[in-house]
């Protein structure tokens, strides 16, 4: 669900997955207006109405008027209603709709079959399609299905409808300029794009077709993931019923180290709580170091806050000035540990994109990385934005501290494969063809498919391989990882207090070596030895 | 977490906005007017259900020394009977539908069948029999059993439809993740019941096993060992689950109009 963030930032945005969150119910139990002509009905369903409930008053619940939370406050006001506790059920009406090429086509399909073939959708403009998950592929279901998407937006007259045409030429370089003319409309990755172009509005609620569709709770937004069925249904009324969820509150303080990202937060939450720690609940995410990361985004709107008063099932508190950085291990997004402790974990492949780990401050955050050691990958690295303007990014804006460098630019010093096509990519492995499935080991490695990637999962078979390894990581310790070719701690190239690591692993000559405390030469970084007292 | 367990309990829906209304059939007369399983069948929404139904009756004389599997107090109650497939924690919906098959679209009634062909064909190597015989579009466990969070990651609706496409009747899991859960329900494709103990530890693949659903007392009773276990009722989401999903539920419910009215 969503909820949450207070605070909008896009580096936040995209980190808050497979916890589950949300709301819902399962009640399913669809009360409906007697007076709807059947004149109407013929038409278009608008036969789901909320019935009239007695309001709960405090002398029946034994509570007292409360504060509500901000998720209480976006399902009250979608459900019309003045106050509203976890556990009850209530018909919303959906600000956004969204879906994309692997339930799109299923969703049509029951919508069809349910309204009837001239049914119309409820709203043309709060419907949201975007084909992003097997787009650049030659299988041939796949692009029936984008297909499917398009014929319907055509037919329907869907307004936000972010076709891709020429699977085979998403971009067109002109005479020194990038621009994009292929595919005009395409933007990539569902919950990047939303967000981007404006769908993303604090106060409203989106349901999506897709798990990760939470990811607009960092805008303040009650978005959760809903199955084919009850996305045919909002196809065809705008409602839903859902289940008030209880929130679970995160409150984050202390100065943010700069070798962590927003990814090493949720990997600490996650395993606090586990991959079904919020199961049927809203998380939100206060406290100083949060408030520190949306100096990173301009939106436009008045955020929703929780009341003071406001009620939460628990509190989890953390200091993150503490915190180091993280991997989740194989094969559970839970399955937390330090990256350092990983450092014997011999990997054959990195992967940086996805929705959660493939916006511009990750590839931002990767090039400093790789600026940082000035060194080469050792293993093959796979770099996939997460939508056009992402890559356009990649291309375009010069890298801080790097005299005017273009992350693309640093990529391909450093040894990386070509920024790809804007998708879904390989997170969910896909079908074959996929850019960077994990199929086959790669070549150049003894071990055999363990990747350590910035996606959102890491189950058996995620990106491909039944026994692919997959470890979740930072961007920072994603391309520290491919630096060396076993997971590692980022701390080994970019700069930070000294003091912090008593143990740690340094390069000298590519050869990795472990020391006993590390000094910092200023520019470059290189560690050395405390003991050998000299810097490079 | 004790309250937060509560709250991921399907069965804890206050449903005081359907039986206040009086528009609204009331869910209890619709709860007792629900039969065996085998009314299912019936649903237009889905074909291939009376495969899977067959399969789960054939298995009733091969249990014979079952204690009346249904008998006397079959027609109050809902009953599963057949062979279980035994799975862990966390089993995700990349493990019950791997991504490469999504291309296949759950309304297309071909397409339909093919997903039940590969329905948990994404478990790991340690898993040794397969779920579904490679060929075969049905599996010949009618049941599966699994431990906590089970359908957790994505919210592909083609999980519990390749599982009820297979032949899958009914899931026991300690818990579910909750769009697995909705989806299971909404679709009508499986029936996602929550055991009380640790079935997943109780049980072997291949177990003969069989699951009764009434409204004050709802078993699964594994006839290979000989222990019965209680299941947690599963509430108002059973009659829309009978019905072949939400939207047949409502229709046979009068909440929306019949197809040709």
């Amino acid at each position: 669900m969503a909820s949450s963030a207070v605070t909008p930032t896009t580096s936040f945005l995209v980190d808050k997955k497979d916890v589950g969150f949300s709301a819902l119910c399962t009640q399913h139990s669809f009360p409906c207006s007697a007076q709807v002509s059947k004149k109407m009905v013929s038409k278009k369903i608008v036969s789901v109405m909320a019935p009239q409930q007695s309001e709960r008053k405090p002398s029946m619940t034994g509570a007292v008027k409360t504060g509500m939370t901000m998720t209480e406050k976006i399902l009250a006001r979608a459900s019309e209603r003045a106050q509203l506790i976890p556990g009850d059920n209530v018909w919303v009406n959906v600000d956004i709709l969204m879906t994309h090429d692997v339930c799109g086509p299923g969703s049509i399909g029951i919508f069809k079959k349910e309204f009837g073939k001239n049914a119309k959708v409820w709203d043309r403009e709060k419907i949201v399609i975007i084909p992003d998950h097997y787009i650049f592929t030659t299988d041939e279901r796949a692009n029936r299905n984008v297909d499917i998407l398009r014929d319907f937006c055509t037919e329907q007259n869907i307004k936000y409808f972010y076709d891709i045409k020429d699977l085979g030429n998403f971009k067109i370089f002109e005479s020194d300029k990038l621009t994009l003319q292929a595919n005009p409309d395409y933007k990539g990755v569902c919950h990047v794009a939303l967000a981007q172009e404006g769908h993303c509005r604090p106060g409203e609620v989106l349901l999506g077709t897709d798990s990760h569709t939470c990811t607009a709770g960092a805008f303040g937004q009650f978005a959760t993931g809903i199955g084919n069925t009850d996305a045919g249904f909002v196809l065809g009324t705008g409602k839903l019923l859902l289940k008030v969820p209880p929130t679970l509150r995160f409150v984050m303080d202390g100065e943010m180290p700069d070798y962590l990202l927003a990814k090493d937060l949720i990997l600490q939450i996650i395993g606090e709580i586990s991959v079904a720690g919020a199961t049927y609940k809203a998380m939100e995410f206060v406290g100083s170091t949060v408030e520190s990361l949306t100096d990173k985004t301009y939106v436009p709107y008045e955020p929703v806050y929780s009341d003071g008063q406001a009620r939460y099932l628990s509190e989890y508190r953390f200091d993150i000035s503490k915190l180091e950085p993280l991997v989740a291990k194989p094969h559970s997004p839970d399955n937390r540990a330090l990256a350092r402790e990983c450092k014997d974990v011999k990997i054959d492949r990195v992967y940086i994109g996805s929705c959660t780990g493939g916006k511009t401050e990750d590839f931002m955050a990767a090039a400093k990385v790789f600026l940082a050691s000035g060194k080469k990958v050792k293993v093959p690295t796979f770099l996939v934005p997460a939508t056009q303007k992402v890559w356009m990014d990649i291309y375009s804006l010069p890298v801080p501290g790097s005299g005017g460098k273009t992350c693309s630019q640093i990529f391909e010093e450093a040894g990386c494969d070509t920024p790809a096509s804007p998708s879904c990519g390989a997170c969910l492995g896909g079908p074959r063809d996929t850019y960077a499935r994990m199929n086959e080991p790669q070549a150049s490695c003894a071990v055999s498919n363990v990747c350590v990637s910035t996606t959102n999962r890491n189950f058996p078979g995620r990106m491909g391989h039944k026994e692919g390894q997959i470890y979740l990581a930072s961007p920072y310790t994603a391309a520290a990882s491919a630096l060396t070719g076993f997971v590692t701690d980022p701390r080994e190239f970019l700069h930070c207090d000294a003091t912090i690591m008593d143990v740690c692993l340094c390069y000298e000559n590519d050869e990795r070596r472990e020391g006993k405390k590390v000094a910092i030469k200023m520019g470059r970084q290189t560690w050395v030895e405390k003991n050998d007292e000299k810097l490079k | 977490m004790a309250a937060a367990a509560a709250f991921s309990t399907p069965s804890t829906f206050n449903l005081s906005s359907a039986t206040q209304n009086p528009n609204f059939p009331s869910l209890p007369a619709l709860s007792s007017s629900f039969k065996l399983a085998p009314s299912i069948a019936n649903s237009p929404i889905h074909p291939f259900k009376s495969l899977k139904l067959n399969r789960s009756t054939r298995f009733v004389s091969a249990a014979a020394s079952s204690p009346s599997a249904a008998t006397s107090s079959a027609s109050a109650a809902t009953t599963f009977h057949g062979l279980c497939y035994v799975v862990g924690d966390n089993i995700d919906t990349d493990q019950i539908i791997p991504a490469e098959y999504l291309t296949l679209v759950p309304s297309n009634p071909d397409e339909y069948e093919k997903l039940g062909s590969y329905a948990l064909i994404g478990l790991p190597a340690s898993y040794q029999t397969r779920f579904v015989e490679p060929g075969e579009t049905k599996t010949k466990y009618s049941i599966v059993i699994g431990g906590d969070n089970f359908g957790c990651g994505s919210s592909r609706e083609h999980a519990p439809v390749a599982l009820g496409a297979a032949g899958v009747a009914a899931v026991v899991a300690e818990s579910y993740a909750r769009i697995f859960f909705r989806n299971s329900v909404a679709t009508g494709e499986v029936y996602p019941l929550e055991s009380e103990g640790r079935l997943c530890e109780e049980c072997t693949t291949g177990d003969v096993v069989t699951i009764e659903l009434r409204e004050s007392d709802c078993k699964l009773i594994n006839h290979t060992s000989g222990k019965e276990y209680k299941l947690k009722p599963i509430g108002d989401a059973g009659p829309v689950i009978e019905a072949g999903g939400i939207f047949a539920y409502a229709r046979k419910a009068g909440m929306i109009p019949s197809r040709d009215a």
